[in-house]
């Protein structure tokens, strides 16, 4: 009696968030299977798995994939690595602290889309950028980034976007490690670097393996960025699956092979996820 | 032979002086008790002899080693935290080996090490688990475990028994005391338990506010409290406190009025000059129960019968009272008058700065 009850309760919340999954899956699912060019209303035939057929064989498949990729695992390294290391520096109190922190944790304030001309304005423009000062001031030749090292750009940007959250992350984190278990290794003869080593990092594997997750939700849909910045050029140096996907649905009008693209990237955000949880989980939960 | 010489030692938080003139030596194999009430810096003083707090003046000096400025990691201390601070990731006997590991022993050394650690601290069937996967008293087991496999020159203990149930602290006890006489090492333990403190203790050190206020084994702390402060502090219950503004001197006497009676102390026991009033202190079991003609009178208003003894709460006068003990199966009824003699050679007075002004005779 109280269980059907609770379930009355909850049924309209259950209901909602289903049916806010469903549709739109199920939409998609419907896309992938019927030719549907917007070039060509009307015609929106059943055509079975060709859609699939089309995105994975278009010769921007294969780069964007590993594309996606290496931009989610280069900015998860960077991330994590850079983050861990600039918390446990400002976790020491010094002088002028708190503005530092605020510093540090400023860019994620920054929409993406404007993170994105920031950098490609003011730091990597071959002729006015601050990178290109800082070479010429050392008397090397500037480099275009954007068209010579694309993803490594996009790499960049976005690493700068979200470094601040995992250092968000892993500074509260630090506050709450126990500063006995710290006294009690300086005692037992342990340096900085053994500290960092045998307690900081063990302490701070839960928050690594929530900064990875979340991260990875986001970093492979990476879209703003690229699309300000490069188009996911020259070339497709620089297309990972979410701007092939635009590519596919708003430069060439096919909804079916995009939505067929979009599945293919729910199959890989779960391939990735599964492997990823099980790395993290296995190698740093407590 | 002193082994640990503390000088002058001064320790000043930024706007708070904790410290204020440490002066102690400690000879070597001493188990060596700060007590004092809660803020008094019994954890900085430790701290600082840890080095885990720099002191601002002063040295301290281990073992003919001057280690004022020594890193912590360098003192060859070991102690042991109220909340234990067991390695969380690691497993029991991670957690024992850890210092020996960092110090690069040799792995054969280590395990036998470990070994004979954990048998006689009874951890053998715990080594592989996790400290959250422990009991309280197990934790505290592993957290000495850990400071005894250095072999350090000193074991610094903080409070390290007040996480644990009233039984547990009775049999730990037993086992730090048995812990000591077996390894003779030098021991300092904080606690604010004076019955730790009786039980443990070679040498009391009695804190107050940042100074030391008296040294001494826990008898002569009982029976010869240099202050006030120390004989309130020291026993329980409390030594009873009786201000006596009228005293005479008569001969071979100090005649004190007592609330309207008159008491006679002997006057060679006196030290310093005559003060104008004095406080008398006297505990409750130098107290006794007489027919008539005792040196107090009051009325009885609470019996505490604790089994193998009793207290009564005495009502001398509108706002005195007294504490004082009683056989266990006392007769004693609330409301009853009673009459008081005191035991002259156990009683002690304090002046009005509240130093003792009498000496103790010697125990026949
Ligand atoms: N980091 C600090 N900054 C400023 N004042 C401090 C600091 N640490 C301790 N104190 C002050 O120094 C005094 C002594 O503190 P301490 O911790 O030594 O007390 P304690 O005798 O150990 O007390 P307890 O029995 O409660 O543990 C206290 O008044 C405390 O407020
Ligand atoms: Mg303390």
């Amino acid at each position: 009696m109280k269980r059907s009850i609770t379930r009355l309760l909850m049924a309209p919340s259950v209901i909602m968030l289903l049916v806010w999954m469903i549709i739109p899956l199920s939409m998609t699912i419907y896309f992938s299977t019927i030719r549907y060019n917007l070039l060509y209303p009307g015609q929106n035939n059943f055509v079975g798995l060709m859609n699939f057929e089309f995105f994975i064989t278009d010769p921007g498949f294969i780069p964007a994939v590993s594309n996606t990729l290496i931009l989610l695992l280069s900015v998860l390294i960077i991330t994590v690595v850079l983050g861990v290391m600039l918390s446990a520096l400002i976790d020491k109190p010094f002088f002028g602290q708190g503005i530092v922190r605020v510093l540090l944790i400023s860019p994620f304030f920054i929409m993406p889309t404007v993170n994105a001309l920031i950098w490609k304005n003011m730091m990597m423009n071959p002729v006015y950028g601050i990178f290109a000062w800082i070479s010429e001031s050392l008397g090397f030749e500037p480099i275009d980034w954007l068209s010579s090292y694309p993803l490594m750009s996009v790499i960049i940007m976005v690493s700068w976007q979200w470094l601040p959250f995992a250092i968000l992350v892993f500074v509260t984190a630090l506050q709450s490690q126990d500063t006995e278990q710290k006294e009690a290794a300086q005692m037992d003869g342990a340096t900085g670097w053994h500290i960092f080593r045998y307690l900081t990092i063990p302490h701070l594997a839960r928050p690594i393996a929530v900064v990875v997750m979340i991260e990875t939700i986001f970093l492979l849909a990476v879209f703003a960025e690229i699309f300000v910045s490069t188009g996911g050029g020259p070339g497709y140096d620089s297309t990972n699956l979410a701007y092939l996907i635009y590519n596919q649905a708003l430069l060439q009008y096919d909804v079916g092979v995009a939505s067929a693209g979009g599945l293919f990237a729910v199959l890989l955000a779960n391939i990735v996820a599964f492997f990823l949880i099980r790395a993290v989980g296995k190698n740093l939960t407590v | 032979m002193t082994y640990l010489a503390i000088t002058d030692l001064q320790k000043h938080y930024d706007s708070y002086h904790a410290l204020r003139g440490i002066n102690l030596s400690i000879t070597e194999g001493e188990f060596v008790v700060f007590v004092g009430p809660s803020g008094c810096g019994k954890s900085t003083l430790l701290r600082t002899i840890a080095g885990l707090e720099s002191s601002t003046g002063g040295s301290i000096e281990l073992d003919g080693r001057d280690i004022t400025e020594v890193a912590s990691s360098k003192r060859d201390l070991a102690m042991v935290f109220q909340s234990y601070a067991l390695y969380p990731h690691m497993t029991v006997a991670d957690n024992l080996s850890f210092a020996l590991r960092l110090a690069k022993v040799s792995d054969a050394e280590i395990k036998e090490k470990v070994r004979s650690v954990s048998a006689s601290l009874q951890l053998d069937a715990l080594l592989e688990r996790k400290p959250k996967e422990l009991s309280g008293g197990q934790r505290q087991r592993v957290a000495i475990g850990r400071a005894i496999v250095r072999q350090p020159k000193v074991f610094l203990f903080d409070e390290p028994l007040s996480n644990l149930d009233a039984a547990l602290r009775v049999q730990m006890r037993l086992e730090l005391a048995r812990l000591h006489k077996k390894l003779g090492t030098t021991m300092i333990y904080v606690t604010h338990d004076q019955v730790e403190a009786m039980t443990l203790a070679d040498r009391v050190v009695i804190l107050n506010a940042g100074q030391i206020e008296q040294v001494g084994t826990p008898l002569e702390l009982y029976r010869q409290p240099n202050s006030r402060f120390v004989a309130e502090f020291i026993g329980t219950p409390k030594m009873n406190l009786i201000a006596a503004n009228k005293i005479i001197r008569q001969e071979e006497t100090l005649a004190i009025e007592l609330l309207g009676q008159q008491i006679h102390f002997p006057a060679n026991r006196l030290k310093g000059p005559l003060p104008d009033s004095v406080v008398v202190g006297i505990r409750p079991e130098h107290m006794s129960l007489v027919e008539s003609g005792g040196d107090l009178t009051g009325r009885i208003e609470l019996v505490e019968h604790l089994g193998s003894e009793a207290y009564a709460h005495l009502q001398l006068s509108s706002d005195q009272t007294i504490i004082i003990k009683a056989p266990a199966r006392t007769e004693l009824k609330d409301g009853q008058e009673v009459s008081l003699k005191i035991d002259i050679s156990e009683m002690i007075l304090f002046n009005k700065n509240d130093r003792v002004i009498s000496v103790i005779p010697e125990e026949v």
